[in-house]
């Protein structure tokens, strides 16, 4: 590891596939240093005390929450943000889900769902009901209500697995 | 947050010193306590010392029949541990029932047995706290003591233990390794944690710059048959009002052995060892729990917003027991 001081910390760690090398102040939380020393805004800032899962990224795969975690801890780790979700093909199967459900509405809590789905269907590739509420559950949404979420990850997990799902209309986001 | 000094430590003898040789220098493992406390201003470390790349996280089986957790394992893999959730079947359950997969993905086991209590009073650095500021008071004797203890508190502190995992390592007669700059040494669960007393500052007997290096669970074949029962405000993403960890020996209709532990009653992990007595050779029935649960509960002492616990502490320990012992064949 680089030299640190009170003032100033420079590492280097792979942000959404490439490497990278960012110099801050050491006691910021990774929270920060994303969004404030990287200029990448799709991780958002909420409760600040691990209580609300909308700063929730992947390390090495699996979520954790950037508000609780210090910038220096990224150091030779693998990060994923919501930024290195969409690939050169398109949005992510989740992203699309969420957008066809109407599953994400101000948007503010969705970069941590979504993350914190992807990271359930790497492991689980058709996950129940319980098992997507559960995965979900350190999630906190004020306008959907959940289930438009649920149905979204459901949906996205059998267009991944190849299969065919059709929701009730009046789950699609725009039916009348 | 306070700017401080940080390092990583590559080795643990390192890791101790570096802690010793200063007051205000403090271990961090997954940092989900410690920087929620250093934000609030109610930790103010000079020195942060990183443990999280030592490697203290491997969970082995003892020659024994026993398992040893290192103490870097995340809360996530040590509860979905094949060892763990095939022996301790309570502690996987206790875990799973801890905060959320996130935080569970960054909680170490030797952090969750260090971290502080929930009271609000010594999250608020604005109000009097022993805990936080010994000698200025405790607050909530005379303030809002909902989520407050029943059982061992002192008139200097009334708070009590936050963990889930905590009370099923109490139940499980668990072992804490710890090293220091004097060497290594074994400190049983039960004299882990401390009752408050007139020192409620010190929340456990660990002492400054001691790393806490894994917690050894005893072989304890008919820990197979055994249960958590956490109940709190919300389904989810709470803490405890009140929890249970039992674990039973059940054959022929009789408990052969029986080991209960609550939390969210007590500053510490609480072994209920009255009830352990009668639930001893005694009938596997509902009746026999019901006096388990009121031993259990002899001593208690309610507050003026806190006396429900008492009640709902006697029925989750008749609802666990339940659980726990099955058919009582
Ligand atoms: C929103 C939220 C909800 C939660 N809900 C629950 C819940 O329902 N149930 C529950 O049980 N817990 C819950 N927790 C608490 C969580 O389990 C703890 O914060 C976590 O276990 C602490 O582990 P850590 O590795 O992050 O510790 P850190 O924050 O890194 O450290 C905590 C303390 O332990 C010390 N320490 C760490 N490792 C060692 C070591 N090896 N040796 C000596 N000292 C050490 C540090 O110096 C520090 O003082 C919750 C936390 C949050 C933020
Ligand atoms: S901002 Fe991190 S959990 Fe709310
Ligand atoms: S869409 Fe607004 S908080 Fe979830």
């Amino acid at each position: 590891m680089n030299q640190i001081t009170k003032q100033k910390a420079h590492i280097v760690f792979t942000l959404n596939g490439e490497p990278v090398e960012v110099a801050f102040a050491p006691h910021k939380t990774l929270l920060e240093v994303l969004r404030e020393d990287m200029g990448l805004m799709g991780t958002k800032h909420g409760c600040e005390l691990g209580e609300c899962g909308t700063c929730a990224v992947l390390v090495d795969g699996r979520s954790i929450l950037s508000c609780l975690m210090l910038g220096l801890d990224a150091e030779d780790r693998a990060v994923e943000t919501i930024e290195g979700m969409a690939t050169a093909d398109g949005p992510h199967p989740l992203q699309e889900t969420f957008a066809d459900t109407g599953a994400a509405q101000c948007g503010y809590c969705t970069p941590g769902f979504l993350l914190v789905a992807k990271e359930l269907l790497a492991h689980n590739a058709n996950p129940s009901r319980d098992e997507i509420r559960e995965a979900l559950s350190g999630n906190l949404c004020r306008c959907t209500g959940y289930i438009k979420i649920y149905e979204a990850v459901e949906l996205a997990a059998a267009k991944m697995r190849g299969e065919e799902m059709t929701l009730p209309k009046e789950s699609v986001y725009g039916y009348k | 947050m306070k700017p401080f000094v940080y390092s990583r430590a590559t080795e643990a003898a390192a890791a101790v010193r570096q802690v010793s040789n200063e007051r205000s220098a403090k271990f961090i493992a997954g940092g989900t306590n410690l920087l929620d406390l250093m934000k609030s201003g109610v930790e103010l470390p000079d020195r942060l010392v990183d443990i999280a790349r030592l490697p203290l996280a491997e969970i082995t089986a003892l020659p024994q029949g026993g398992v040893r957790i290192g103490a870097m394992a995340r809360n996530s893999t040590a509860a979905n541990h094949p060892l763990v959730r095939e022996r301790y079947p309570v502690l996987t359950q206790a875990f799973l029932a801890g905060a959320t997969g996130q935080i569970r993905n960054m909680a170490s086991v030797g952090g969750n047995l260090m971290q502080r209590t929930r009271c609000p009073y010594f999250y608020d650095p604005a109000m009097r706290c022993n805990k936080r500021e010994p000698g200025s008071g405790c607050s909530a004797v005379e303030g809002f003591n909902r989520i407050h203890a029943v059982l061992g508190a002192s008139e200097q502190c009334i708070a009590v233990h936050p963990s889930d995992m905590c009370v099923a390592l109490a139940a499980l007669d668990a072992v804490v390794r710890v090293q220091g700059p004097e060497g290594e040494r074994e400190i049983p669960f039960d004299d882990f944690h401390r009752l408050p007393g007139d020192t409620p500052q010190q929340d456990t007997n660990l002492r400054h710059g001691e790393l806490i290096t894994a917690v050894d669970l005893p072989a304890l074949p008919f820990a197979k048959r055994s249960h958590y029962l956490k109940v709190r405000d919300r389904a989810s993403y709470e803490f405890a009002l009140v929890s249970v960890a039992a674990v039973l020996d059940v054959s022929g209709g009789r408990v052969r052995d029986a080991r209960v532990a609550l939390g969210g009653v007590a500053h510490k992990p609480w072994r209920a060892r009255e009830a352990e007595k009668i639930l001893t050779g005694a009938r596997a029935n509902e009746e026999t729990y019901r006096k388990a649960a009121e031993a259990a509960l002899s001593g208690a002492r309610a507050y003026k917003h806190n006396t429900f616990k008492i009640e709902l502490a006697k029925r989750a320990i008749v609802r666990a027991l339940s659980t726990a012992g099955g058919s009582g064949a």
